[in-house]
Formats: structure tokens, sequence, C-alpha cells
């Protein structure tokens, strides 16, 4: 799909904007600070329902204003969409599909948009949690329902945390703890589905990433990608780490995760009662990216940690692709070119080819190669001051 | 801020479920230019319903005498009992007009985050009511949502006795949502496809 045009109004630094948007690449040009990364952030932000750069809403509501409305033109083939979301200060969200109301959750089934800028290099390098928010937000967009078994298994573990402090203070440790295997039954229930989920999707993406690397880098390191799952693991209590054992290559089944769970969680039972605290389950299990068999956190060069934090992006791309009735995902490279040397640049334009439309923001026109600069927009404080 | 009473009646409002600091200050400027003979009328219940309102002694739904108007009427099909989380469930479930049996009130759901564990909720006297064999059926009516679910598990294991049959509210209940605020449509055939659990 691609966007043909956004307004904003109260949307961060702007007041007031209308873009008129391409087919293929758009650049968005200005100097720091002026709004370039905002504006491609409401794009996303219709995709996702949430911002790459803050949890809460508020942030993107212009300061001073009550409320900020997003507003795009979409085409896929012959059709043409209006969807449109308005953030309040105060009060519920509101979302819009040619003029009739819809739940916000649901625009994110008619836009979708793989979102690219530098902090994604804390992918390859950063903590597991990272990596986990990521495959849950490319899984949420492939399945929306899966929204459900996320803040399902998240409430679950909350109450079962709560369950298993107050039994500790509590000191009498039968009383509380007669609930406790119900609250295993719903955490082994979301919890399996979860781990599944990740690992079908990770099975999905490896193949794509492999190639993507080998694109982006040029050179014929092998890129692969596989799921670390604490539950097979529950001798370690820390959240760091690649421990060869729990590591796991492909897809397993909901009955499998199920059962490993249910055995961890009573091996662990022990210490968790001791420690007060859920050690085992899909909240500590991390996507394990290696290069070459080395893992690339630690390992990679800042090159390669590029490349491969790209490679997920363009992978996550293809799978979205892949699964949507609607077209290609709006593919957005936020501040990316200037982190790049020149033989990268021009292997990233040309993977990125093939996409209906693809966003680019640069506070330096010339780091962009040429093709890509064909439709530019100069940004500056908050207003388009030209596009050619 | 506004002056001295006026605030603290904003603040107070607010402390209700499902009013905004918005809506609390609109109906304190609305209170203050009502009629007052209005105005005492409520402040005349509010002061009353804490008074006169109990909770009926055998199922604990809301009531102005010991039992409640569904335990003393006869024409109630006393072998069936269906458990749900509060006295509001009680009226959605009446609204249907699908169900003749008795009610039991747990007064909430098991949540340790919020501090309530079985001990909390009325199971023993759910379990008394048991004790001398007249019902022969459980409903469990509690939320579609995580802890309505786990409830529902704990009490399905408590209950397990010979001769008496544990359903479950079937699917088609909005999922995460509160049951009262259910339509009739939903509520009804939830009940029609009740399952024996397990
Ligand atoms: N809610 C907001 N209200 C007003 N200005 C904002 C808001 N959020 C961010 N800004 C401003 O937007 C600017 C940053 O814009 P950004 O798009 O990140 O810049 P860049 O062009 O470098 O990508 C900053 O000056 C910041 O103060
Ligand atoms: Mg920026
Ligand atoms: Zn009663």
């Amino acid at each position: 799909m691609i966007v043909r045009h956004l307004s904003l109004v109260d949307f961060r630094n702007y007041e007031t904007a209308e873009v008129e948007l391409h087919p293929g690449a758009n650049l968005f040009v200005g100097r720091n600070g002026q709004g370039k990364t905002n504006l491609v952030e409401s794009i996303g932000y219709l995709s996702t329902l949430s911002s790459h750069r803050v949890p809460s809403d508020q942030a993107m509501i212009r300061s001073g204003a009550d409320a900020a409305i997003i507003r795009a033109r979409l085409q896929h083939g012959d059709r043409q969409l209006l969807v449109e979301a308005q953030l309040n200060r105060s009060g519920p969200n509101r979302a819009q599909v040619n003029r009739g109301a819809v739940k916000p959750r649901e625009l994110s089934r008619y836009v979708s948009s793989v979102l690219f800028a530098p902090e994604d290099l804390a992918l390859v390098r950063g903590e597991p949690s990272g990596r986990r928010r990521f495959l849950d937000g490319v899984l949420v967009q492939r399945n929306p329902r899966l929204s459900g078994v996320l803040s399902d298994y998240e409430r679950s573990l909350r109450q079962r945390n709560m369950l298993l402090k107050s039994a500790r203070a509590s000191g009498l440790k039968n009383a509380p703890l007669s609930t406790l295997d119900i609250w295993d039954e719903r955490l082994i229930e979301f919890g399996s589905e979860l781990m599944a989920a990740r690992s079908e999707l990770v099975a999905e993406l490896e193949p794509h990433t492999r190639l993507a690397y080998a694109a982006i880098a040029g050179d014929s390191h092998d890129a692969t990608l596989s799921m670390q799952f604490s539950v097979l693991d529950s001798a370690r209590d820390d959240d760091e780490g690649l421990h060869e054992e729990a590591v796991r290559h492909g897809a397993i089944d909901r009955a499998l995760a199920a059962s490993w769970f249910s055995e961890a969680l009573e091996r662990s039972r022990r210490q968790e009662l001791e420690r007060a605290i859920t050690l085992v389950g899909p909240h500590r299990d991390d996507l394990v990216l290696t290069l070459n068999g080395l893992p690339a956190r630690g390992y990679a060069s800042h090159g390669e940690s590029w490349s491969f934090a790209l490679a997920l992006k363009l992978a996550t791309a293809e799978v979205l692709r892949q699964h949507s009735t609607a077209g290609d995902p709006i593919i957005v490279l936020d501040d990316v070119f200037a982190e790049l040397d020149a033989s990268r640049r021009e292997r990233l334009t040309e993977a990125i080819e093939g996409y209906e439309q693809v966003l680019i923001t640069a506070a330096v026109f010339d780091d962009v190669p040429a093709p890509l600069a064909a439709h530019t927009v100069h940004i500056d404080s908050g207003r388009i001051v030209e596009a050619s | 801020m506004y002056e001295g009473i006026v605030q603290e009646l904003i603040d107070e409002l607010g402390r209700l479920p499902g009013i905004g600091p918005k809506s609390a200050q609109r109906i304190a400027f609305h209170i203050l230019q009502t009629e007052s003979v209005d105005v005492s009328r409520l402040a005349e219940l509010l002061t009353q319903i804490k008074e006169r309102v109990r909770f009926c002694e055998i199922c604990g739904n809301v009531s102005e005498e010991d039992t409640c108007t569904i335990c003393r009427d006869p024409r109630r099909n006393a072998q069936t009992i269906c458990v749900v989380e509060e006295a509001k469930d009680v009226v959605a479930i009446e609204r249907t007009r699908e169900f003749r049996g008795l009610y039991h009130v747990l007064g909430g759901a098991i949540s340790p985050i919020d501090g309530i564990g079985p001990d909390d909720l009325r199971i023993k006297q759910l379990l008394q009511r048991l004790a001398d064999g007249t019902v022969t059926e459980v409903i469990i009516a509690t939320d579609p949502n995580l802890e309505g679910e786990a409830t529902a598990t704990y009490l399905t294991r408590m209950l397990q006795q010979p001769g008496l049959r544990v359903t479950r509210l079937a699917s088609g209940l909005p999922v995460g949502g509160d049951l009262e605020y259910a339509d009739e449509v939903t509520l009804g055939r939830a009940f029609e496809g009740r399952r024996v659990v397990e």
C-alpha cells in the first residue's frame, strides 16, 4: 500500500501539515530537531498504535494542544482509504476509517509499516527485552489477536508474582499457595501460545534475514536466528548470556512449549518460592542472532551489527508483505543513510527497490543516493517548506 | 482548583468508579445549579442507602431484608445455583429471563494483585448451601476475563462432589469484558450453551 496524502494537526511539533506523497522513495530533509522523525513516526503510529520512541501517547500531542490528529489517504491498487487517528490529552483516543468510527486497534488492519532507525542497533547489541519487544510487535502486526494473548500473559505473570510475594511475606506458605497451580495453568496457557508463535515467526524470518544480510553486507557471512527458551534452562536466574542447551532452531508447537513450561515450573518451584518471582517463561526468552556461528551480540563489528539490524527489519517487511492482503508494508528509514558507508548505501538502495513505498529521512541531502531523492520534501521547525 | 467545598466535592466525586476529573467537575456544577429539593432527595438517598441496604444472608445479593427477593421467591428452582462475582451480575442475568434458579454472589474474583484470595470470597458459604444435597447443578458465571477464569477453575476443583453437575457459561461473551456490560442476547445465548466442566 502507499500513503497518498498525510495530514497532521497538533502532532509533535506540527501545528498543521499537509504532505503529498508518491509511490517509491520519498525523502524528507532538514536540520536536526526540525520534525523529520516526528513526521514518519505518525505513519508508524497508524500501523502499530504506538510510537517507536515513547511508551505513552501524550508526548505525541503538540505541547499546549488537547488532541493530535493523524489523517492518511491510503491507496492499495484501485482502492482508496481514508484513515484517521485522534490522540486525546484526556479521554480515550478515537479512530476512523472512511469517516466511520472504528476501534483504534482496528487501524493496524489497514496500515502496515516497518520502521528502521539508529536505535534499532540495540536489536543486535542491547538487552533481550528489546528483542522480545521487536518479535511481539511483529506478531501483533501479523495477527492482531495475539495482543490479547500478550496482555493476558503479562497479567498472569503479575498475578503469579504477587501471589509468590504474599506467600513469602505471610510465612504461612500453604494458605495463599492453594491457588498457585491455577495461576500456573493460566501462565502456561498463554505462555505456550506466545512461545510457539514467536518460534514460528523466527523460523519464518530466518531465511529472509539471511538473504537480506548477504545483500546489505555484501559478504557471505551466515546470519542465523534462533530462540533461547528459559524453560529449557531453569538453572539460570539471570536474563543474560547465551546458553547453548536452551537454544532451539526452528518452530515448536504449542503442546511441546506447554510441556517444557510445566516441567520447568516444577523444577524451579523451590527457588521461585524463595525468591518470590517467576524465573522461567517467555518473559525471560531471547532471540539469538549469530554470525558465522558466533553470537552477534559481543562478536559482531559495528558495521556488521548495523547490517544485521537492517537485515532483521527487511526480513520483517518481507514476512509482513507475504501475510498482507493490502500490499507491501510502508518502509521507513529514519536517519539511516548517515550511518552507512558508500557501498552499504548502494546495496540498501537496491534492497528496498521492490517496495511500493519507502519514506526516508536525512539531515544531509548528499548522504542519500540519487535514485532515492526524486521526491524530496524540506522540513523546517515543524513546517513543510518546499516539496519537489 | 476551586475554592474549598466545591473542590472537595469534585475530588470526592472523582473517586467514584468511571468518573474522571472532567465528569466530576460537570456533576459538581450540575448539583450547584439544580433545585435544592432535588439535591436534598439525592443527599437523603446517599445517607440512607448504607443504613437500609444490606446483603442477603443466603446468597450475598443486595437486599433490604435479611434475605433477598429472589431467595424468598418460592417459584425459583432451588436445585440450581448460579455463581457470580458481583450483585450487579445478578441484575444482568435476571434481564435475560433465561434463568429461574438461585444465585450466589462471591463478592469478587481471585486476584493476588488486589489482595483477594479464595478466603476473601464467599466460597465457604457456597459449600454450606450445597451440603444438604438439594442443589444438583452449579453454574459458574464469573467474568470471562483472566481473574474470572482463574476463579472458575478454582471453584470447579472445590465443587467436585457426587451428584453435583458443575457448568460454566459458554463463550460468546465478549472476551476481556465485564459480565454486566454484555447485552441480553449474548448473555442469553451463553446460558443456553453452558457446558459441563471437565
Ligand atoms: N509534543 C511536542 N510538542 C511540541 N514539540 C515537540 C513535541 N514532541 C517533540 N517536539 C519537538 O520536535 C523536535 C524533534 O523533532 P524530530 O522529528 O525528532 O527531529 P528530527 O528532524 O531531527 O528527526 C524537537 O524540537 C522537539 O522539541
Ligand atoms: Mg530524527
Ligand atoms: Zn438471596
